[in-house]
């Protein structure tokens, strides 16, 4: 059976790319095991706490809490990422594995099948 | 080989479409095989029939649309990212009370799992993001 890495790379807001790669993670749920990996940016969609209501953006990321209940257990990010933007995974609202450069390689090459948003 | 191209640009935004069109022709010439295209977030605005630029410029809507009828491609485009960026078949506008539609064949609305359906049966995915 195949399985599916979603890349998320944009930050949460200002573009609806987190948002509908989120949908497009859902979705996949549902037909094939999937993984997500948090790259650059995109690390900023697990932030905790945040406070979109005067953005007049929708805080969609509260959703990556029931990727569990869906079935999606294998969420990536690069330390190095993480470290460059002075986060650590205590502000993230899952916890996702750390990987160093040659880990990130190994997992992009043990999916069949990558969507990147 | 069987190609699912993904577009998530719109067109004359970014260039991604037009990289997009330019790949798919170079695929048929090289004599492989595009299983579907499919159109997400700003991808979606290139399966709006009302475009109209000026006659000496590129309209990307034709471009796809011609593409797809001499190749008999399916160009699929996402309902919700459709629905929310106005971009409507006459089925869509009924239901939701809008004047008018402005999505037609070749280009037909439907859900992610035709994005999730490409992945799994194409043997090489190619994301053109913007």
């Amino acid at each position: 059976m195949k399985k599916l890495l979603f890349v998320q790379s944009h930050p949460p807001h200002g573009s609806l790319f987190g948002q509908e790669g989120l949908d497009a993670i859902l979705a996949g749920s549902a037909f094939i095991e999937c993984g997500v990996l948090f790259l650059g940016d995109g690390i900023y969609q697990l932030l905790k706490d945040q406070q979109t209501t005067a953005l007049a953006s929708k805080n969609f990321s509260v959703s990556y809490q029931a990727l569990h209940d869906y079935g999606v257990e294998s969420l990536f990010c690069s330390a190095a990422d993480l470290l460059a933007r002075n986060l650590t995974v205590a502000d993230l609202i899952v916890t996702p594995t750390l990987l160093d450069a040659t880990e990130l390689a190994a997992v992009l090459r043990d999916y069949d099948g990558i969507l990147d948003f | 080989m069987k190609f699912l191209i993904v577009v998530q640009g719109g067109p004359y935004t970014s260039q991604a479409s037009l990289s997009a069109w330019h790949f798919a022709r170079a695929v048929l010439t090289r004599g492989h095989e595009i299983y579907r295209i499919f159109f997400y977030h700003d991808g979606v605005y290139n399966a709006n029939g009302l475009l109209s630029p000026p006659q000496d410029e590129v309209n990307l809507h034709e471009a796809w649309r011609l593409l797809a009828v001499e190749n008999d491609l399916e160009l699929v485009i996402c309902v919700a990212s459709a629905l929310r960026r106005g971009i409507l078949d006459q089925t869509e506008a009924s239901r939701y009370e809008k004047p008018l539609g402005n999505v037609e064949a070749p280009f037909i609305i439907s859900g992610l799992g035709q994005l999730i359906d490409g992945t799994i049966n194409a043997d090489r995915t190619m994301t053109f993001g913007s």
